[in-house]
């Protein structure tokens, strides 16, 4: 007899194994944007930098990882540095790797937008009160970037969570690949298990991605001058 | 002619942008309670020069004295100095990020150090004193150009500045709002501030200066009591400029 589909999702621990491989997309996202934060922003400032040579390298890498499929440099990191030079990375560490070479590039492009959009008349404006550099950096040009910074970044942090469905590629058991495996597991006693695994795995990258991007529009509202 | 003191002295200030000269020369004194209007072609250098005033932009040549203080020599802090100076500029550059009150309370409290009450107390009777009190909490974007303006002109005044400088404040203004902000400055003429303007509004001009200084190419070209200057200038290029905003 057979079932419907939805029921698979019950059946044993299906669910809490989806939700286990949506920890791996989150936890592969949220590692590689806090360390593409934590190294975009000095990139972001190299980049404003007049320096030919800086400005140069800055731009080919920015390019580069831009212009690059996120899957090729998937399977460079994986499977390439095994040929190449037999380092064997496990698929979540190529991953981290791959998404925080791309976050850093966008970071730091990102950052240096935003600083050079603060206006010159902000710092003279600061200067003729008589503040210090460092109070004019302090109490006006940070807080300024900021505002400017926190809503593309965090959009850059969703996109980073869906993008993450790429690693399944390289072998990472991530949502989706939970997903196939559960489908593949129930072929024959629920054939159309298939439409709803997908629906709930799209409905959980809803739940996850929604509010932060909720967010990166209220804040860019709320900000906005 | 007053028997003030001198507040402010300029010697032979020289300042170029690579090697385009800006300033050729200029010498300029101005007197306690003194309000002296600059005009002159754009490009030629006025607002450079109340740039230079308060170290804004390096300079050349020359030096500038502020109550007979050599404030050029490098060795002078300029963040002191400024405090005596306020300056006022064409695009309304208040802190978009802060409301009204914060934008004026933010030299008084970080570079003066004064106490939050004081300050917002001050601050208060300066807001009312342009007809803006009840905006105190609004952000520059909830602003009008004109009321922009009159914050940017008391977040100066509140750091009790010995001299105000304003660089064509109403220059970006539509033009149902250059009266609010012309009618602030004149009642701080009369209140007896000294103020260097530099504008193109003539007639504002005429009518709030004790001494009109016309600048061409850098260098000083004219300078005379506003009666004279606008009715009887002395040089050719002053007629030309003059000729420039009358219709006959």
């Amino acid at each position: 007899m057979q079932d419907l589909g939805i029921n698979v999702l019950f059946q044993g621990t299906n669910f809490l194994r989806l939700l286990g491989g949506l920890w791996i997309t989150m936890k592969i996202a949220l590692i590689s944007v806090g360390i593409s934060v934590v190294l975009g922003i000095p990139l972001g400032m190299l980049m404003t930098l007049k320096n030919p040579v800086i400005k140069t390298l800055t731009r080919i890498y920015l390019e580069f990882v831009r212009i690059m499929p996120q899957l090729v440099l998937l399977f460079l990191v994986y499977f390439g540095l095994a040929r190449a030079f037999q380092i064997n990375l496990s698929g979540q560490l190529s991953a981290v790797i791959v998404f925080t070479l791309w976050g850093t590039a966008e970071m730091g492009d990102l950052v240096r937008g935003a600083l050079i959009s603060i206006p010159k008349h902000q710092y003279d404006s600061g200067a003729a009160l008589g503040l210090t550099n460092l109070q004019i950096y302090l109490h006006i040009i940070i807080p300024q970037t900021l505002r400017r910074l926190v809503p593309p970044a965090i959009n850059l942090t969703t996109r980073m969570i869906k993008t993450t469905s790429l690693v399944v590629l390289i072998g990472v058991v991530e949502v989706l690949k939970v997903g196939q495996q559960i489908i593949e597991g129930n072929r024959y006693t629920a054939p159309t298990a298939a439409l709803w695994i997908y629906a709930v795995i799209f409905v959980l990258y809803f739940i996850v991605c929604y509010p932060i991007s909720r967010l990166a529009r209220r804040l860019e509202k709320r900000w906005k001058n | 002619m007053k028997e003030a003191k001198k507040l402010l002295e300029i010697r032979h200030l020289k300042k170029s942008y690579g090697d385009l000269p800006v300033l050729k020369d200029i010498s300029l004194t101005v007197h306690k309670g003194e309000v002296v209007v600059i005009i002159g072609p754009s490009g030629c250098g006025k607002s450079t020069l109340l740039q230079c005033i308060n170290g804004l932009e390096p300079i050349q040549g020359g030096e500038i004295l502020l109550n007979d203080e050599l404030i050029t020599d490098g060795k002078v802090k300029w963040s002191r100095v400024r405090q005596k100076i306020g300056m006022v500029f064409q695009s309304y550059e208040l802190f978009p990020h802060m409301t009204a009150l914060e934008n004026v309370l933010l030299g008084p409290l970080q570079v003066q150090k004064r106490s939050r009450q004081e300050a917002t107390a001050a601050a208060k009777k300066l807001f009312e004193r342009v007809g803006l009190l009840e905006k105190t909490g609004a952000y520059p974007r909830e602003l009008s150009g004109g009321q922009k303006q009159r914050v940017a002109i008391i977040r100066a005044l509140i750091m009790e500045p010995e001299i105000m400088l304003f660089d064509e404040i109403t220059a970006a203004l539509d033009p149902e709002m250059v009266r609010e902000v012309l009618d602030v400055m004149l009642t701080l003429a009369k209140g007896g501030m000294t103020m260097i303007i530099v504008t193109h509004e003539m007639q504002f001009a005429k009518a709030i200066s004790d001494r009109v200084i016309f600048i061409d190419k850098g260098e000083i070209v004219e300078s005379a009591p506003p009666q004279a200057f606008f009715t009887q200038p002395q040089t050719e290029r002053a007629r030309k400029f003059l000729n420039i905003f009358s219709f006959e």
